[in-house]
């Protein structure tokens, strides 16, 4: 059988599948929509919660970005992983015990507030369309690799997908496909991570392979990736704090945490469990879910970048000569992740520290034309020098996800696992974007159009509303994935930022204080957000040009726009403190309501 | 609010502030203050610091989380709090 048939076969049946349990979950009330019902049992929902949280990015780049960072990748990797320990202990089983719908309702109940909700939404807003446009180009990149379909096409075909069960199915019908997704996706994963592991080390398990001896009697494996690295002139994988200083990486790890455990589409996974000890656990088995993904991340990251050195310089490290590449290397010329410029004219490939390409770095192609070896033709050669003592000047370039997508290629595996990796990186967009568009349309039809603006509306048009606001979202998405604006690339820091410093302290303060006010809560929320993205764009230009260099020596105490969420964390924090101390308590009931959130047994109308 | 509930959130807080420092130090302070020092201790194949960074401080995580479900397992029963 083709590859290609293979991969439709794959891709077709899994779509099927999730298909199929929309239909079989459709949601009938606005708390099935919502919320499912409050019926998702914890493992499931750690499952769903998984499946939501790893997104294209986790599954697409993550290893291609710790196989070129190498230590200073921990900052994602801990970063990432770290917020559930605060999700479990400081926020899920109270926002269960709250038990409403959506994250802005909280804020609004909790700071007696139609402001606070109103400014809780936009957050909520802007947070999610930024990540949910990522999700969708990451659909339309697989597709048009795998299914050697056009980019819009991809992206459509995604779309209607998402549309058939989120709209369809509401929370409910996300969550069971998630679970399916979330099976398919880690499966995807680990199949090449665990052929590359038993390739390179003998040992079949991913995380064991990492610290195992190389099969080919090169020492350990981190420390034959060291060498080879810094004999073609790049720093070392292991050593700290080569790319970014030590403040910096403690400021984005904290950022990263902060802002996962303030994430809405995250967050509301645990408005859908039975009890609030449920929300503890579900947190916990969340957290399993995602650390079978994100411990394997960094043994495909090391291997993958080692298989790829191999696979270029061959066994004599001298280079292999263009007409002698495997098939994979022209496949991915094609769809311009990869270029060669043969600096030294010896019709070979090698590959080492240095740019081959000017300008960015980047190639650029001359048209689909061919020289005369086959190779795509490039028009920005650098100007090809050795750098660091390597032997030769890298002539290759590679994009960074290549080394998901193509590993399966590189290592020589068969093809169901190449469809399957299709299949894997479909899931991991389908399953964030649902979840994001979830959000977004609760918090349109329940925090803005029945709160706020039209109160009377009945359960059955707001379940209306809540359709058509999801099916609105998912056009505007899909808007976004086509026509990218220029700062999607850098969103990731923005959506982490304006969650730490927005969202986390007033739902900390929320529940942990009862002296905090709405004053105070306003203040700190706006200081946060406003620190946070001004400091953002200052430097990123998002919007507009950027203002300053984005360099370290014009950072505030050495913290890139990637980390400045924890300071603009702390200084929600301190505003939300002192106005509160000038200004007037919350009310009686407020208290009382905190009171009960802190109580797993505590009933709604309890009084004291 | 009666004593009992406020023993038992005093209790509750006491135990998150132990396992977030618990937290702290397996990423923040293993992970990245103290990478260089326990890079010199090698560790199964793997350099010390490098390892928490990489793999060390995720299993603590998980790990972390499961201890203090369990706690306020028994918390929520000794208290009578359960829903």
């Amino acid at each position: 059988m083709s590859l290609q048939i293979l991969i439709y076969l794959v891709v077709g049946s899994t779509f099927a599948l999730y298909i199929g349990i929309a239909i079989w979950a459709k949601a009938k009330t606005t708390g099935d929509f919502y919320i499912a019902g409050k019926g998702v049992h914890p493992v499931v929902n750690g499952m769903a919660t998984a499946a939501d949280w790893m997104s294209a990015a986790s599954f697409i780049s993550l290893a291609g970005l710790i196989s070129y960072l190498g230590y200073e990748a921990g900052m994602y990797l801990m970063g990432w992983t770290g917020g559930y320990v605060l999700l479990a202990m400081l926020l899920a089983p109270y926002l269960r015990k709250f038990g409403k719908f959506t994250v802005p309702e909280f804020i609004s109940d909790r700071y007696y507030s139609r402001a606070a909700r109103v400014i809780a939404v936009m957050c909520l807003i802007f947070i999610s369309f930024t990540y949910v446009a990522g999700q969708m180009r990451g659909v339309g990149i697989v597709f048009s690799r795998f299914l050697e379909l056009p980019i819009d096409k991809g992206l459509y075909l995604g779309m209607g997908i998402v549309f058939i069960y989120s709209v369809l199915g509401g929370m409910k019908g996300i969550t069971y496909t998630q679970v399916a997704q979330y099976v398919v996706l880690m499966f995807a994963y680990s199949v090449p991570a665990i052929f590359m592991a038993i390739q390179f080390t003998g040992n079949p398990v991913p995380q064991l392979a990492f610290g195992s001896q190389m099969s080919d009697g090169t020492g350990f494996l981190l420390d034959a990736l060291d060498k080879t690295l810094i004999d073609l002139g790049f720093s070392s994988y292991t050593e700290p704090f080569n790319d970014k200083s030590m403040v910096d990486v403690l400021a984005i790890t904290l950022a990263l945490m902060v802002g996962t455990a303030g994430l809405p589409h995250v967050l509301v996974r645990f408005f859908t469990v039975p009890k609030v000890s449920d929300a503890r656990k579900s947190a916990g088995w969340a957290l399993i879910f995602i650390a079978l993904l994100y411990t394997t991340a960094p043994v495909v990251g090391s291997l993958s970048r080692l298989n790829i050195i191999n696979s270029i310089n061959g066994p004599e490290k001298t280079g292999t000569l263009y007409t002698e590449m495997p098939s994979w290397f022209q496949t991915w010329e094609k769809s311009g992740l990869l270029a060669w410029f043969d600096h030294n004219g010896d019709g070979k490939l090698q590959y080492a520290a240095g740019n081959a390409f000017g300008g960015n770095g980047k190639p650029t192609f001359e048209g689909r034309a061919l020289g005369t070896l086959g190779e795509r033709v490039t028009t920005n050669p650098s100007n090809g020098e050795v750098v660091n003592g390597a032997p030769f000047a890298n002539e290759i370039y590679i994009d960074r996800d290549i080394m998901v997508l193509a590993n399966p290629e590189i290592a020589q595996l068969p093809n169901w696992v190449i469809a399957l990796i299709a299949a894997g990186g479909v899931a991991a967009a389908l399953s964030t974007a649902a979840g994001l568009l979830l959000v977004i349309s609760a918090s349109i039809s329940h925090d803005l159009l029945k709160s706020t603006f039209m109160p009377k509306i009945s359960e059955k048009s707001e379940l209306r509303a809540s359709r058509i606001t999801s099916a609105f979202a998912i056009l505007v998405a899909g808007y976004l994935g086509l026509h990218p604006p220029a700062f999607v690339a850098q969103v990731v820091a923005f959506a982490f930022g304006l969650a730490a410093s927005s969202l986390f302290p007033v739902l900390i303060m929320g529940i942990f204080s009862k002296r905090m006010n709405k004053y105070g809560a306003i203040c700190g929320m706006l200081a946060g957000l406003i620190f946070t993205m001004g400091y953002i764009i200052y430097f990123k230009g998002i919007f507009i040009e950027p203002i300053a260099a984005n360099t370290a020596e014009n950072w505030l105490f050495g913290i890139s726009p990637e980390g400045i969420g924890t300071i603009g964390m702390c200084l929600n924090f301190l505003v939300a403190f002192i106005v509160s101390s000038f200004t007037p308590p919350p009310p009686q009931s407020v208290v009382d309501m905190v009171e009960r959130i802190r109580l797993p047994n505590a009933a709604a109308a309890h009084d004291h | 609010m009666s004593t009992n509930a406020d023993q038992y959130w005093a209790d509750n807080i006491r135990l998150i502030l132990k396992l977030l420092l618990v937290w702290f130090l397996v990423s923040f302070v293993f992970g990245i203050i103290l990478v260089e020092p326990l890079n010199s201790i090698e560790f199964a194949g793997f350099k010390l610091g490098f390892w928490f960074a990489q793999q060390g401080s995720i299993i603590s995580f998980v790990l972390l989380i499961f201890y203090y479900i369990k706690k306020m397992g028994e918390l929520d029963a000794k208290y009578d709090v359960d829903d």
